[in-house]
């Protein structure tokens, strides 16, 4: 028997305590080694674009010249990288303007509208939509979105609103599910002493529920955005890719995940070309972490307010 | 005053249900868009022969192997490790700087991009273990992509076990670990099974993270040749297999066959059917065992 609070190495205690307690921790502390791997691996390629290759990082950041195979008689390769990240931002911003009311009003339907319907149609509906795999949405958006554009719009078709909507679509159910949980939480006495003092529905909605749940649900529009930024086939496939600057939304573009997922088989491993890419996944993997801390502070800045 | 605040409660009421019902429908035209262009390919056909890149009547059999065997040989390495992690942080973790530093990497890990996560594994799994572009890597790859769902799924599942049932235990003199193992994990089965099912179905449609480490090549293989160390064989980890969603990107990029849009929108319609598959079968599932579990069955 193991008299509680003391440390004790008899072998009935390892058995039957200590063994298993080792690997749990062991396995708890490998997902930290882990991150630290992964951040060390990508940072050591991607940082020797300007340690070694001795790149401008600010025309790296704002230079829209991207002719990283650029022969050194004519004056060596360039890495710009500002169109993609220019696509990568105003794909996921664009995405987020059309997805973001959609989401919310599918959330405040799913609490405070039907709840009944919410949780037998819409929640099953929504869980469908996480299921589909991204290469099936840029599939259809090719097949379905990218010749309705072009016919009604003129040109190719696939152009940056192509992408937009397409990933509107797979980042709504984040958005919504995140609202859903913001909304459910709040305490009940919001709504009631709303009704009590006679407001209708939308007004209670607007004045009260909405603004309350807006840390949960700028959490939620935090990390729709980040999954729009990461997301790379399904934009890859009806963005149209193009290297330039694009002029209108209706223009074809290209984003930080499209220009790695294309170019990355092709340059071979050491040159700048690659290099150059491996910065790209850096500045993303970067980014993401950013996204993480906006989350962590609205967290905070939420709970306060309680 | 008082109309107008009511019409406008109306007004918005009708939005809000025109924003569900088109939700709704959106899904029923995607879903059917995809399964109605696909249903000519669903046949058992399709599914098993090899596919074709110079004439039409290609199939997806390897692909459809490639893509099971890759949710399993990922599993093998993700279950463990994030059922361990998981049991770490439900159980043992204090509240200190190191369960803090653990909860912001697993944020960080499940955060990431999975393009991110496929050039790690290219580096990693591919280029530094001089695999080249294999299934392990890619499993590899893939396992990296799951853990922190795992973890968390783990984590969720053994905090949600009744606190009473784990005091009992160690009321009757077990130790942390047997309550653990004896009492807390059984109890945990029903949402376990349920969230490990979903994770494995993400595999199912990922590419993005695969085609740097298992590579887009139609390797083919062998499927009489059951001798896992030969390269040809279907069971081997050491070759390079693309998987069903990575089939459905490259025919779209670089698809050569005749037909190669209705063999991408054939693999689109099986690719969803196995999708919904694995949604239901885990709902079931999960229901069935909670019941059995607690005693109502």
């Amino acid at each position: 028997m193991i008299k509680k609070g003391k440390t004790n190495f008899s072998p009935h205690y390892i058995r039957t305590e200590l063994l298993g307690k080792t690997i749990v921790t062991f396995f708890g502390i490998f997902l930290i080694t882990l991150t630290i791997c992964l951040v060390f691996f990508i940072a050591s390629k991607g940082l020797s674009t300007f340690f070694k290759d001795k790149q401008s990082p600010l025309d790296f950041l704002f230079s829209s010249i991207w002719k990283p195979e650029r022969g050194f008689d004519e004056g060596g390769p360039l890495t710009g990288g500002f169109v993609f990240i220019f696509g990568s931002v105003s794909i996921s911003s664009l995405a987020l303007l059309i997805s973001t009311p959609f989401s919310i009003a599918i959330a405040i339907f799913m609490t405070e509208i039907s709840p009944k319907f919410g949780q037998k149609v819409l929640q099953p509906v929504i869980e469908v939509f996480v299921g589909i795999p991204s290469v099936v949405y840029g599939w259809v958006g090719l097949c379905v979105l990218v010749p309705f554009i072009g016919n009604t719009f003129g040109g190719l078709g696939k152009s940056l609103l192509a992408g937009a909507i397409v990933l509107a679509v797979m980042i709504f159910p984040t958005i919504t599910s995140v609202s859903v949980d913001a909304l459910k939480t709040l305490p009940k006495d919001y709504k009631e002493a709303s009704y009590a003092l006679g407001s209708t529905r939308w007004q209670t909605i607007r004045k009260v529920l909405v603004p309350a749940a807006l840390p949960g649900m700028l959490t939620g529009i935090v990390l729709g955005l980040a999954r729009a930024f990461g997301e790379a086939l399904a934009v890859q496939m009806v963005i149209g890719n193009n290297f330039f600057m694009p002029k209108s939304i209706l223009d074809r573009s290209i984003t930080l995940t499209s220009v790695i997922t294309m170019e990355m088989g092709e340059a071979p491993i050491g040159t700048v070309h690659n290099n150059a890419l491996w910065s790209l996944a850096l500045l993303l993997l970067i980014i993401s972490f950013l996204f993480i801390a906006l989350i962590h502070k609205i967290g905070a800045k939420g709970s306060f307010s309680k | 005053m008082k109309i107008k605040s009511q019409v406008t409660d109306k007004i918005a009421t009708t939005i809000f249900y025109m924003a569900a019902v088109f939700l709704v429908l959106l899904l029923i035209l995607f879903t059917g868009y995809i399964i109605y262009n696909g249903r000519h390919r669903l046949n058992l056909n399709f599914i098993f022969t090899e596919p074709n890149s110079m004439e039409a009547g290609g199939g997806i059999g390897p692909q459809l192997f490639n893509t099971i065997y890759m949710v399993v040989l990922s599993m093998i390495f993700t279950l463990p490790i994030g059922l361990c992690a998981g049991i770490y942080m439900a159980e043992y973790a204090k509240p200190n700087r190191l369960t803090k530093t653990i909860r912001f990497c697993i944020e960080a890990l499940a955060s990431l991009p999975s393009i991110v996560i496929g050039l790690f594994g290219l580096l990693v799994f591919v280029t530094m273990t001089g695999w080249g572009y294999t299934l392990l890597s890619g499993a590899l790859a893939v396992s990296v992509l799951n853990l922190p769902i795992i973890t968390r799924i783990s984590e969720d599942a053994i905090r949600s076990v009744s606190p009473s049932i784990k005091e009992a235990s160690l009321a009757v003199g077990a130790s942390h670990w047997q309550t653990i193992v004896k009492v807390i994990l059984p109890c945990a089965i029903p949402s376990l099974i349920t969230g490990i099912i979903l994770t494995s179905g993400r595999v199912l449609g990922e590419a993005a993270a695969l085609i740097f480490t298992a590579g887009i090549s139609g390797f083919p293989i062998d499927f009489s040749n059951m001798d896992p160390t030969n390269t040809s064989s279907p069971l081997s980890p050491f070759r390079p297999a693309e998987t069903l969603a990575v089939f459905i990107y490259k025919v779209n990029s670089e698809g050569t066959a005749p037909d190669a849009r209705m063999v991408a929108d054939g693999a689109s319609a099986v690719l969803i059917l196995f999708v919904f598959v694995f949604n239901i079968a885990a709902r079931i599932l999960g229901k069935t065992l909670s019941r059995r579990f607690s005693g109502k069955s």
